[in-house]
């Protein structure tokens, strides 16, 4: 299953995360998931959100570097292995690098969720699916 | 076509004209500025010397240094009574020059600025919004009444204040912006935020001028204002604006050179540089009244070229000018001018004309290290930092080739640079970067 993504850039210093996250309060846009990548200088912070589009156009409004892309869901069984079986060995098979990945917990099923990035979403997704 | 007796001269004619002034113009000063009458005789020239144009090489060059020396009236060539208007540079940096105006003299440089306006395809059907700042800098008033002898409307908003700028743009139907090209880029960030679309508007064309312009730049700024662009040369030295301005063709800035004599340099030796080669512009005054100039230094980078224009002008057009013989920094002994920064930067698709050199000076112009900062866009960021890092990387050894040295990259979120509604500033010292450590 996909879904959109927003991604922001921010500098690597004190307050920016808040900054972005502020806006997204202002607006009452809750965050399913996110993830923070960091060099020494700059961060990109990536996110779930309930409402991407809205997410997007309110982080440009504010000034903020954003992006918006598809990334692959996918639920994950909660056990020893879950992840390595579920996701990563059927791509690593499949010849799928993985650009990055998180996860997080699915309020409503209480199940874990991993958010997955790669070169092809839509054949991840196939190869994901056939499993 | 305002005045082409002038602007469709020969060059025979031309440069006859140009003789009988310069002639005039060297007995004035040197009979009535003692800096002129001192300078003169250490080289053993008297003003009967000059007998061709050429014999020009025997004058000396005057400098910026002095105009500072001579600060703040040393130079000026007609008593007092006769000064019906002072302006000045900003002088952020040093003492700034003062330029004192004869009635002559405004009566003048509104009639060349007047010409310009007319090069650039402005009539007096047109409504010129002048955003210029008004006050001591000569481009506010020097446009205002370039524009009135023209007969053109001027709307004085001056520099600032930018929503009611676009209001007035709306409201009045202004068809000509003129300003600073980093202003004109404010105008076009700033009608987008507030939903204004100026291609709906009657406007049609940017005059740009004061601060140096790239050709990136001017693609950016046609984009935010949906218009072409005519950029515009002058120093306060001179006169203020009007020195040289493009035509609709955009291939030169035309110089009213039956009122500027204009040669261009080699900026180490002083030795004259054929046309079609950069080097320094120098200008000498053949019309000024008040402060004439001989064989002044610019420290503006340019070439000349005198073949006659396709818009059928003979006066010879000066290139864009691409750096500043003082902006030139040495790092680690290599120069490096902020233009070939920009060059590189722009090269790299996606990037903004929003950057910033920080230097760590050990003394006046020599530096041990460049860091430069970059405005991150939409167009250039990613979601994957291994993307990012490609870029800078890609930079990094861009700017390593042209330049001959390593430089830091560093990225930076956007509108973090200040951008200011006069001169931007490309080369800061680390000491006075304190907001962005």
């Amino acid at each position: 299953m996909g879904i959109k993504q927003i991604s922001v850039f921010v500098e690597n210093k004190t307050g920016r995360l808040a900054a972005v996250l502020e806006v997204l309060e202002k607006k009452q846009i809750n965050i399913r998931a996110f993830d923070v990548s960091d060099s020494a200088n700059i961060g990109i912070v990536r996110l779930i959100l309930t409402d991407a589009e809205l997410g997007l156009h309110e982080l440009h409004q504010a000034g903020f570097t954003a992006r918006i892309d598809p990334v692959a869901i996918v639920e994950l069984p909660d056990v020893p292995g879950g992840l390595l079986r579920a996701v990563v060995k059927p791509l690593a098979d499949a010849g799928i690098n993985v650009d990055y990945l998180y996860a997080y917990t699915e309020p409503s099923t209480n199940k874990p969720i991993a958010v997955i990035k790669t070169e092809d979403i839509a054949r991840a997704e196939k190869v994901l699916k056939q499993r | 076509m305002r005045d082409p007796e002038h602007e469709q001269i020969s060059r025979e004619k031309l440069e006859q004209l140009q003789l009988e002034r310069l002639q005039l113009k060297v007995k004035e000063v040197y009979e009535r500025v003692p800096y002129y009458t001192q300078a003169f005789k250490s080289r053993g020239i008297k003003p009967a010397d000059i007998k061709k144009l050429s014999d020009l090489t025997k004058l000396p060059f005057t400098s910026k240094l002095d105009f500072k020396k001579n600060y703040p009236l040393g130079l000026m060539a007609v008593p007092m009574e006769r000064i019906v208007r002072i302006h000045s540079s900003s002088g952020t940096t040093d003492k700034p020059t003062i330029a004192p105006y004869t009635r002559g003299d405004i009566e003048t440089w509104s009639e060349i600025l007047a010409r310009g306006l007319a090069t650039a395809g402005i009539t007096s059907k047109d409504i010129f919004q002048n955003a210029f700042g008004y006050g001591l800098f000569t481009g506010g008033m020097g446009y205002h009444y370039g524009v009135e002898r023209l007969g053109a409307v001027v709307i004085p908003t001056s520099a600032g204040n930018t929503k009611r700028q676009i209001t007035l743009m709306q409201d009045l139907g202004t068809t000509v912006l003129g300003c600073t090209p980093s202003y004109a880029l404010i105008i076009g960030e700033v009608a987008r935020e507030m939903g204004v679309d100026l291609r709906k508007t009657k406007l049609r064309l940017a005059l740009c001028g004061a601060e140096p312009i790239s050709e990136q730049m001017r693609e950016d700024i046609k984009e935010g204002l949906g218009v072409d662009v005519i950029s515009d040369y002058g120093l306060t030295e001179a006169m203020g604006p009007g020195v040289s301005i493009e035509c609709p063709y955009h291939c030169g800035m035309h110089i009213p050179e039956d009122h500027f004599l204009v040669e261009v340099v080699d900026p180490n030796t002083g030795e004259q540089l054929p046309n079609g080669v950069q080097g320094e512009l120098v200008i000498t005054s053949l019309t000024k009244e008040a402060y004439p100039i001989i064989r002044f230094r610019t420290r503006d980078i340019t070439s000349l070229n005198s073949e006659p224009c396709k818009c059928g002008r003979t006066l010879a057009r000066m290139s864009r000018v691409t750096g500043r013989t003082d902006d030139m920094l040495k790092v680690k002994g290599v120069n490096v001018f902020p233009s070939q920064i920009e060059n590189v930067l722009l090269k790299i698709e996606g990037v903004e004309p929003h950057y910033l050199i920080v230097v760590d000076r050990t003394e006046a112009f020599s530096c041990s290290d460049i860091e430069i900062l970059v405005e991150v866009n939409d167009s250039i960021f990613s979601d994957k930092m291994q993307t990012i890092e490609k870029m800078e990387e890609k930079l990094r050894l861009a700017l390593e080739a042209v330049l001959g040295i390593q430089t830091r990259i560093r990225l930076v979120e956007p509108k973090t640079l200040t951008r200011s509604e006069g001169k931007s500033k490309r080369v800061v010292d680390r000491s006075e970067l304190s907001n962005l450590k």
